[in-house]
């Protein structure tokens, strides 16, 4: 009795050092309740049980042979899943409406099935500091440039045919609860004419605007108080606001039942060769292509190099990263290198306030020229306002803490003045949320950097990525899978202007 | 033993919110027609479109073609305006849609008759505005108001019942504000709040009829802000059930407090 029981050690240690985690501590509670079986029993059933587990273990040690077989995903090491490809033909940078949107594009110009191999890799997929679902989300075609109206007006028939673009079969159809309200934009006398300079672009491009006067717009929406107004231009057709939420996860249903790739983790480095050439002018310039991205997984040292052809920039309020990792804007002072960067993250808060006596179902995205905005939100009384700060007291950046001050100083005088009933209003709750602002002319920037041949940018909407997102996705799969631009040329977007020192400036940005 | 006398309340128990899932599925089934499940042949077909790229691809392809029949019967009557004039592009449009028209000055409508055919008369009326409009129950989208715009003495317009009426739609009888005093709305099942916060360009209107939307959420609360926004409108509203959801919730209480 007592060698077979020292046997049945052995074999215990022995397996010990086989056995994984739930059957090591059966066996645990076998050894313990080992003196009750002994003083109660002969070893029959104890013998019995040692054999059913050896059973067990037999089987389990096959399973893992078979697994161990080739043409299992079985491996010795444990390999994240979440882990991105090491070869892919595009990586995006920066998974927000605007990367999704490209990526959606390229799948859809793409040939064949599966001809491309794309990359999404996005830092937070909860999307909780992302300038996408943080924004106010509106849609305008009141701008002065023809090539934002263009986009405007391309943004608008996609979405009015959204579900021809982004249906995906069997899925419930896309609502993206678009809310037609339209948008008001009050001049005063010092900037009427460049309304009315606006108003012709507008209306040569195709948009559906209308200049109301300050007896027409009293007439109109009678709660306005139209001291100061010289002017008003008020968008007829394909303006208001939407839900951002509701469009970005279109897109990426979508972009990924294409065949895209999603991925978590941050692009913490770029490996690229340098090439010298010499310009027309004699000087040494240095060219360099992007091999691979470091991609960091999240919370963890863990990272995968991606080899790829080409990176699409689009990763909004900090694409200045991705920019200086490439080293622009660090060349000597004169030269192409030298030129910085302009894009730099930019807050701006977004308040809700509760008026039940405010404007009614009518009320448009009014944009005041003071600079501050409001429109409505939901039935219930709810209103969405905000403001853009001077240029000398632009908020801290490092978080996205509200400024409360800022409502109570500089937005609710002028929200009380335009509108006497805000005289009584509540701010129920605010956040904030990135800008990704091009310091250089506030518009966005779409192309290819001249010593970067395989980085495109997508990137420094100052608040219109959202907006513009399904023109600037097709764009840049144009210039990608093209070579140029088919259907909107937007090379007045390109880095020339930057390198040039010729800024495009938006006439009456808000 | 003691085993299995705890385990007879816990077995009723289950039993019990068996049955009352069951309750809520079957409440679920009545409250709204649209959840039955689809036919053999389209259950067949998603089961195959889950496991082959051809199917899958097949059944985009139909819908694709379907879209395109859609647009094409909405597309632009160019031809017809250049030869005819807009008018008589807009009836000839209207007529093909199995609409129904009146001319400024009429009484009696123009209609299409069955299986499609309509009768040629109005190719008399060169240059003669519309006043009347009734498409109800036609495939009218927004591409087709196009052939529609140049109206400007239309007065009446009805779009009961029409599928492809959408809020972009809406957003689009702007161009009618300075005529239009009747608008007829309902049963349009892609309306939502978005759309009817459009209708404000409309001061002229006199009737507007919403009724039976079933994409609007709070319709009592919409009514109220409609009827704001356009004060010297009659605002018809029926089809609605305010009280339902009142009910609903009761019945929920009701069957919590029977279950303690």
């Amino acid at each position: 009795m007592s060698t077979w029981r020292r046997l049945h050690v052995k074999a215990r240690t022995a397996r010990g050092l086989l056995t994984s985690g739930p059957v090591t501590e059966r066996h645990t509670w076998l050894h313990r309740h080992l003196p009750l079986c002994q003083s109660l029993s002969t070893s029959t059933p104890l013998r019995n049980d040692f054999f059913k587990d050896l059973e067990a273990q037999l089987a389990a040690m096959r399973k893992k042979a078979a697994d161990a077989l080739p043409g299992s995903n079985w491996s010795p090491f444990e390999i994240n899943p979440n882990l991105p490809p090491e070869r892919a033909d595009i990586v995006i940078v920066g998974g927000g409406v605007v990367g999704w949107s490209v990526a959606y594009w390229l799948k859809k110009k793409e040939m064949v099935r599966g001809g491309v191999k794309v990359v999404v890799i996005e830092k937070d997929t909860t999307y909780s500091k992302a300038s996408t679902v943080l924004s106010a989300g509106g849609i305008r075609q009141q701008f002065s440039l023809p090539e934002n109206i263009y986009l405007s007006l391309v943004s608008a028939f996609f979405m009015r045919n959204i579900n021809e673009y982004l249906g995906v079969l069997n899925e419930d159809p896309i609502d993206l609860q678009f809310n037609h309200s339209g948008y008001l934009f009050l001049a005063n006398e010092d900037v009427a004419h460049i309304m009315e300079e606006n108003y012709n672009t507008q209306l040569d491009a195709g948009a559906k605007v209308k200049l109301l006067s300050p007896t027409q717009l009293k007439d109109k929406f009678p709660w306005i108080n139209t001291d100061g107004v010289a002017l008003a231009s008020y968008g007829l057709e394909n303006e208001g606001s939407f839900d951002p939420w509701t469009l970005l996860n279109a897109f990426r249903r979508k972009a990924i039942s294409m065949g895209v790739i999603q991925c978590r983790g941050e692009v913490t480095d770029i490996n690229y060769t340098s090439q010298l050439l010499r310009n027309m002018d004699g000087d040494q310039v240095e060219l360099r292509r992007i091999k691979s991205v470091k991609v960091q997984m999240p919370n963890s040292l863990e990272y995968q190099p991606v080899d790829c052809a080409i990176v699409v920039n689009a990763a909004g309020a900090f694409s200045g990263k991705l920019a200086e990792m490439m080293g622009i804007g660090y060349g000597p002072e004169n030269t192409i290198a030298g030129v910085p960067f302009p894009v730099e993250p930019r807050k701006r808060f977004v308040y809700v306030v509760h008026c039940p006596n405010g404007p009614g179902l009518d009320t448009p995205f009014l944009i005041d020229y003071s600079g501050v905005y409001f429109r409505r939100e939901g039935l219930g009384g709810n209103f969405i306002a905000g403001a853009s700060p001077e240029e000398s007291e632009e908020p801290d950046t490092s978080n996205l803490e509200v400024d409360h001050q800022f409502f109570e100083e500089k937005i609710w005088p002028s929200l009380a003045n335009r509108v006497p009933a805000f005289e009584k209003l509540k701010v129920s709750s605010a956040w904030a949320g990135f800008y990704d602002y091009n310091t250089f002319d506030q518009n966005g920037i779409i192309g290819l950097h001249p010593l970067i041949p395989n980085m495109y940018f997508a990137t420094g909407f100052s608040g219109h990525g959202l907006q513009h997102s399904p023109g600037v996705g097709r764009a840049v799969a144009e210039l990608i899978l093209d070579g140029n631009f088919q259907t909107l040329d937007l090379s007045m977007f390109g880095f020339r202007r930057i390198l040039a020192q010729e800024p495009m400036l938006e006439k009456n940005i808000v | 033993m003691n085993g299995a006398v705890m385990s007879a309340p816990i077995m009723s128990l289950h039993r019990c919110y068996q049955r009352s899932a069951l309750l809520f599925t079957a409440r679920r089934l009545l409250s709204s027609s649209s959840v039955s499940p689809p036919p053999l042949h389209r259950r067949l077909l998603l089961y195959l479109t889950q496991r082959f790229y051809d199917v899958e691809l097949f059944l985009s392809w139909r819908f694709q073609k379907k879209r395109e029949r859609l647009e094409g019967k909405n597309a632009y009557y160019g031809y017809t305006k250049r030869h005819h004039g807009p008018d008589i592009a807009t009836a000839y449009y209207i007529l093909s849609m199995k609409g129904s028209l009146r001319y400024v000055g009429q009484s009696e409508w123009l209609h299409s008759k069955r299986r499609g055919k309509f009768n040629w008369d109005f190719l008399n009326y060169k240059d003669k505005q519309l006043q009347d409009i009734n498409m109800s129950h036609t495939l009218i989208n927004y591409r087709g108001m196009e052939n529609l715009e140049n109206q400007r003495s239309l007065r009446t317009l009805s779009l009961r019942g029409c599928p492809e009426v959408d809020d972009w739609f809406l957003a689009r009888l702007h161009v009618f504000q300075d005529s239009l005093e009747e608008l007829d709305i309902s049963h349009c099942p892609r309306i939502t709040t978005g759309g009817l916060a459009a209708l404000r360009h409309l001061k002229g209107l006199q009737r507007l009829d919403v009724s039976s939307l079933p994409k609007i959420s709070s319709p009592g609360l919409v009514v109220i802000l409609l009827e704001e926004m356009l004060p010297q409108c009659q605002i018809t509203a029926t089809g609605y059930d305010y009280m339902l959801r009142q009910e609903g919730e009761h019945e929920a209480e009701e069957h919590v407090l029977g279950q303690r």
